[in-house]
């Protein structure tokens, strides 16, 4: 907005850019008739008793506010949590944060951690939010990038690559959205040594931690010696089916959890109240839904990778999350011509990869979170597509 | 149901995945099926006949809403019967007895206040009395016979009767 010449939007938010992912969806959604595999959340609904005892919580009156790190019922059983699935310990009254969904953990996270120009790495392709999220904070992002050769799986050797003395962490999100890459074990114990080594932090995105099919997942924190240099982020939104609760968490080391939970004071007060009640059941007697949608998607994930592969192009197995995330260079065209004339032509939405930085240029993101229906019928169409462009 | 993932062998877990699937619709494609479960078409066909063999799967069928198909006028009733088991063959023959009429959709052995819970479909309410006056209470073993007709049917079988609201309320691209 402009007054007599005078722009009134600070500096660096003009100079933020917006997503790629916007244009593509208003394109999309002028459109009829069209299946989109372009969406980055569940299919489900979220599980019926979570969200009746959500109702229940509003029934018997809770409707105030909660403690500012969230309810010590709801911090105690995602201490639980952690402990028992990935065998990792955090004191509930000082070392866990409730937050307004993974986002906000990861915005608090690096505006308590950042100092003016310190350096974050970020591993691409990513998540659309990472790089603007360490700018807002005032901090430098220096990106890595993970290719095919690896499967997606950035190695420690890059991250060694590209730590300089103004390095203060890294953000690594395994499963990965968009490529449902999974680091394995012992990739993850050569990035731990590095980190060790530079004394820096890793904030670690588990938010699909649940939604791994072929091994069982590891957190960064379970690594030894990386509990003191591990923020973990997660939340309820993908195994739980609850993205529109809004409702995630961070845990770390007391310090750094109590900074952050001096931003999130005096910035959101408290998550919101009956979604922390919907969480608390979600822990306490949800996990046998995760289970059945675990199995769902990994059928998916089995039926579009085989589906994709047929068509001819080329595609890795992902562990985890629910996107594929093939090449498109046989049909020679860039990720957006792709995608868009793929959506003009046959109906289907995609993410073109590039939204998720330079070194998505020439994949496609699917997410395979839809129907089997739908799925069969995108396959369909996109075959028809890609062999028309061949 | 719960699956413990540790005793289940890798093939018996797929079968466990198959007839899953199946179970909630049959008309899959033995294709897509195969590529859902990660075997070989044949290998799924091969599967799916153990199955058939081994009377694991007894059949494809199709779950009607009658209530929709406008000629079609239909009732249906639950009969809670308390029998006297006879001596050797238990609750066995007399269920067989009744099993064996067509009007019989299905029929549960039961604890508590009664034996048997037998569903019985036919065209009208005096249909299904002329049943229980006639054939079922009239059988030696049977000493009482309890009728409650269903008014509506809101699911069974799992699946909700209602108009499915399949609309898909997320955004079409997102993150």
């Amino acid at each position: 907005m402009t007054t007599e010449g005078k722009n009134f939007v600070a500096d660096h938010i003009n100079e933020l850019k917006p997503s790629g992912i916007r244009r593509f969806f208003d394109l999309a959604s002028k459109m009829e008739n069209v299946i989109s595999l372009g969406v980055g959340e569940p299919d489900f609904v979220t599980p019926w008793n979570v969200i009746e005892a959500s109702y229940h919580s509003l029934e018997r009156g809770y409707t105030s506010y909660t403690a500012n790190a969230g309810l010590l019922e709801l911090r105690q059983e995602i201490s639980k949590f952690l402990s028992e699935s990935f065998q990792v310990e955090y004191n509930p009254e000082s070392q866990v944060l409730v937050t307004v969904g993974a986002s906000q953990a990861i915005d608090v996270a690096f505006r308590a951690i950042i100092n003016p120009g310190d350096e974050v790495i970020i591993v691409e392709p990513s998540f659309v939010a990472y790089v603007p999220a360490v700018r807002l904070a005032g901090g430098e992002p220096v990106i890595v990038e993970a290719t095919q050769e690896n499967q997606f799986r950035v190695q420690a050797h890059q991250i060694e690559a590209a730590i300089t003395p103004k390095t203060k962490a890294i953000l690594i999100c395994s499963p990965n959205n968009p490529t449902g890459a999974v680091l394995s074990k012992e990739e993850m114990e050569a990035i731990a040594t590095v980190v060790k080594k530079h004394n820096i932090l890793v904030l670690s995105d588990e938010i699909y931690a649940d939604l791994t099919y072929d091994e069982a997942f590891t957190s960064f924190a379970a690594i030894e010696g990386m509990a003191e240099h591990t923020i973990l982020i997660s939340g309820f939104s993908k195994a739980f089916a609850m993205t529109g609760w809004r409702l995630g968490y961070a845990t770390g080391p007391k310090e750094i959890i109590q900074a952050m939970t001096k931003i999130h004071q005096y910035t959101i007060m408290c998550a919101p109240t009956m979604a922390q009640h919907g969480a608390l059941e979600a822990l306490r007697n949800g996990m046998d839904s995760v289970k059945e949608m675990r199995v769902s998607y990994r059928q998916r994930r089995n039926f579009v990778v085989k589906a994709l592969r047929e068509m001819g192009l080329e595609c890795h197995l992902p562990g985890g999350a629910f996107y594929v995330f093939p090449s498109i260079e046989k049909t020679g065209l860039t990720s957006s011509e792709f995608a868009e004339q793929l959506l003009q032509e046959q109906r289907v939405a995609v993410v073109p990869g590039d939204v998720f930085g330079d070194s998505g240029r020439g994949y496609i993101r699917c997410s395979y979170a839809s129907s089997m229906k739908q799925l069969d019928q995108a396959m369909k169409r996109m075959d028809k597509f890609v062999q028309s462009k061949i | 149901m719960c699956i413990n993932e540790k005793w289940v062998n890798d093939l018996e877990k797929k079968e466990l995945e198959l007839l899953k699937l199946l179970e909630k619709n049959g008309r899959l494609e033995v294709e897509t099926i195969s590529k859902m479960i990660d075997l070989t078409v044949d290998q799924t066909k091969e599967m799916m006949e153990k199955l058939e063999n081994e009377c694991a799967i007894l059949g494809y069928s199709t779950l009607v809403n009658w209530a929709k198909v406008l000629q079609y006028e239909g009732v249906t009733a639950m009969i809670d019967v308390k029998v006297t088991p006879t001596r050797g063959a238990g609750f066995d023959k007399i269920a067989e007895r009744i099993y064996r009429f067509p009007e019989v959709k299905a029929l549960y052995l039961m604890s508590g206040a009664y034996d048997l819970s037998v569903s019985v479909e036919g065209k009208t309410m005096m249909e299904i009395s002329r049943f229980v006056s006639d054939k079922l209470s009239t059988l030696d073993t049977v000493v009482s016979t309890t009728t409650h007709f269903v008014l509506k049917k809101y699911k069974h079988d799992g699946i909700i009767f209602e108009e499915p609201d399949e609309q898909d309320k997320r955004m079409m691209v997102s993150p």
